[in-house]
């Protein structure tokens, strides 16, 4: 399965994310559908693309048997969800207080000039990375800190800690497992 | 060395699986409360073992238990607040990821004690390698039988499950996290009432921090008046601080209550003293939201006594030369650090996250974040800082949750006790405002 930036104009959910939706929604009670909102929302990001389109939230609602606008009032309220299409990867920089002490800022601004592309703004032109800055993720005696999908990268204070974490992302062929494929636990467990 | 009550097998290879967990003594206290206790007997326990919250207030666990409502015929539900977002704490993500069970474990014997048989752990959704570890262990925990219908024969049941968040600070706020479990915006709701009373799905419902739960097994295991023994005072037991800034060893401690912060900072067993070989200026002892203080005040009280870690002891004196323990999120500052960029870093952060519905709050954490930017950046006039100390008054008290509070605290005390570094980069701009320029001190101001 090829990983999409642009989402389908009629998404639909595949077959393995759907049943991990069935699953969830058995979690709360029958008449609470609406509680698997945000976990439905991040399979919905991680399936298309690490965005959350318009027809992609239509059909979280859909899923969930609520109304549009209650999809959209929360996806817009939650920092986790993007709204615009996103490259490859999402490089999430933590820029508050105890990682700032250690050195964010002077991250950020190396991040920028690496990879071209600027916090707040589109990707990359090589559509490989997004950057965007985060407040803080509890990762703070590791600072400074960068988030990308479910792996943290730790004290990227160094040129070489930071041109690792770069290569691992740039070599990284396959788009990495969707979290609730049989493909096992994502490789950041083993690094936390 | 301190006594570890709760990170002593961390490091032990294989922890997080059950078989290990339990060769270590895991699981026992679910067996000796649904065993040989009643639900009240175990709420006894943890309220003669002095336990206080530890997700920031510092409300005592017992009796937050004992107000629980109990009607008839009616769900209860014990939600675990996993949210770690108070910038300067990553503790709870460290337990849940190394000791999944220890949580689980604390979650079945508390659940048995407040009668609950659906129980959550809601965790900051920046952590879903955090959530799939737990879902492994629970399952773990199910197929052991300490999950599930009928435990150990009991006739108890009880599910329990982990939900992320969405990337949101105020999903810490207990009412806040329910709104957002329930598949909403996460805005905080007007109390009361409270969440004993009506909670999650209008049921009730405890919220509990990560590191409150995890500490009633040793509770349960070896008795209320046992864990009372450890810690001063009112200030029992062991807490873990998440230690970060310019310290040389950063990283979590569990401390016994009651050690002194200068040994804290600069012993080799703890955090090794400041980076670099430079001097201490400033610390935020208890996350972002409690009052800075500077290194005179931060180790030894107005009163000259040394300052301890314990919630009476950095809170002596009040806002005037004190703080609060609040999270336990230590975050040391030395003394080539800017007092007012990180003012205004913390304002932005506030700003960021308030949830937007009272307007005090709202608007007086965007002017806080304008105000020190312009100061930081060169801008400011002489003006500024009474207004900022007049805006951050006007937020405290008149706002529907603490966020308003802990986004006013942090400024008001910048002010207090660094009001002229403010004044110097009010007065000399240029200097202030060259890449790594350090405030030389008073005199420059005379
Ligand atoms: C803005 C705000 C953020 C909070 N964030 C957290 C948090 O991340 N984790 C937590 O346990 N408590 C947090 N709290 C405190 C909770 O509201 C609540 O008091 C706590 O979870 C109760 O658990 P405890 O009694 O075990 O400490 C926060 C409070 C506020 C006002
Ligand atoms: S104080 Fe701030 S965060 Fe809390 S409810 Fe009001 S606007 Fe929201
Ligand atoms: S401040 Fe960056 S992880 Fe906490």
């Amino acid at each position: 399965m090829e990983s999409t930036t642009n989402a389908p104009v009629k998404p639909r959910f595949s077959a393995a994310a759907q049943a991990e939706i069935d699953r969830i929604c058995k979690q709360y009670p029958a008449d609470r559908r609406k509680s698997a909102m945000l976990p439905v929302l991040h399979i919905a990001q991680s399936e298309f693309g690490g965005w959350v389109a318009p027809e992609v939230q239509d059909l979280v609602a859909e899923v969930l048997g609520v109304k549009p606008i209650e999809v959209y009032e929360v996806s817009t309220f939650y920092t986790m969800f993007n709204l615009k299409p996103v490259g490859k990867h999402v490089l999430e920089i933590c820029r508050t207080g105890p990682c700032q002490l250690r050195g964010s800022d002077e991250l950020t601004l190396e991040l920028e000039r690496i990879t071209g592309a600027k916090v707040g703004e589109g990707p990359s032109a090589d559509g490989l990375f997004t950057l965007k800055e985060v407040e803080c993720l509890a990762a703070c005696g590791f600072a400074p800190v960068v988030q990308v999908r479910e792996k943290y990268y730790e004290q990227l204070d160094t040129e070489e800690s930071v041109d690792a974490m770069l290569s691992e992302l740039r070599t990284m062929v396959h788009r990495p497992a969707l979290p609730w494929e049989e493909t096992g636990l994502p490789n950041a467990v083993a690094n936390n | 060395m301190g006594r570890k009550l709760l990170t002593e097998h961390i490091n032990v290879e294989g922890i997080d699986t059950i078989e290990v967990y339990r060769k270590h003594g895991g699981y026992r206290s679910v067996e000796k409360a649904i065993k040989t206790m009643t639900p009240d007997e175990v709420v006894e326990e943890v309220k003669k073992s002095g336990l206080r919250g530890r997700g920031g207030a510092g409300f005592p666990t017992g009796l937050k238990w004992s107000f629980l409502a109990k009607p008839e015929g009616v769900p209860r539900y014990l939600v675990c607040n996993a949210d770690e977002s108070e910038p300067g704490t990553f503790k709870d993500r460290q337990l849940m990821s190394k000791l999944p069970h220890l949580l689980i474990e604390g979650m079945i014997t508390s659940s048995y004690a407040l009668g609950a048989n659906t129980s959550y752990i809601y965790i900051r959704g920046e952590l879903l390698y955090v959530l799939r570890i737990l879902e492994k262990a629970i399952a773990e925990a199910y197929a052991a039988g300490f999950l599930g219908k009928n435990i150990l024969g009991s006739g108890y049941d009880l599910d329990l499950y982990v939900h992320p968040g969405g990337g949101a600070y105020i999903c810490g706020e207990e009412t806040a996290l329910l709104e957002s479990l329930e598949g909403k915006r996460g805005n905080p709701r007007n109390k009361p009432p409270f969440p004993a009373v009506s909670g999650l799905y209008a049921r009730p419902t405890v919220v509990n921090n990560v590191e409150s739960i995890a500490a009633v097994p040793v509770i349960v295991n070896e008795g209320g008046d046992e864990y009372a023994k450890i810690g001063i005072g009112r200030s029992t037991g062991t807490k873990l601080i998440s230690a970060c800034g310019h310290l040389n060893k950063p990283g979590i401690y569990e401390i016994e209550m009651g050690v002194p912060v200068e040994e804290f900072i600069y012993s080799d067993e703890y955090c090794g003293g400041i980076w670099k070989g430079r001097e201490l200026k400033a610390v935020v002892a208890g996350g972002s939201s409690v009052p800075i203080l500077p290194k005179e005040l931060i180790l030894k009280t107005a009163a000259g006594e040394p300052r301890l870690m314990t919630y009476e002891s950095l809170s002596d004196g009040g806002f005037v030369t004190g703080t609060m323990l609040g999270s336990g999120g230590f975050i040391a500052m030395d003394e080539t650090t800017c007092i007012v960029r990180n003012t205004w870093n913390f304002s932005r952060f506030y700003h960021h996250e308030s949830c937007g519905q009272c307007s005090p709050c709202r608007e007086g954490t965007g002017w806080l974040e304008k105000i020190l930017h312009r100061i930081e950046h060169g801008h400011g006039t002489e003006r500024d800082i009474d207004v900022l100390a007049s805006v951050a008054k006007q937020i405290e008290g008149n706002t529907i949750c603490p966020l308003g509070e802990a986004a006013a605290w942090p400024v008001s005390a910048a002010i207090r006790h660094f009001r002229d570094e403010f004044e110097w980069h009010i007065r000399h701009p240029q200097e202030a405002t060259r890449p790594g320029a350090v405030f030389p001190g008073k005199a420059v101001l005379a």
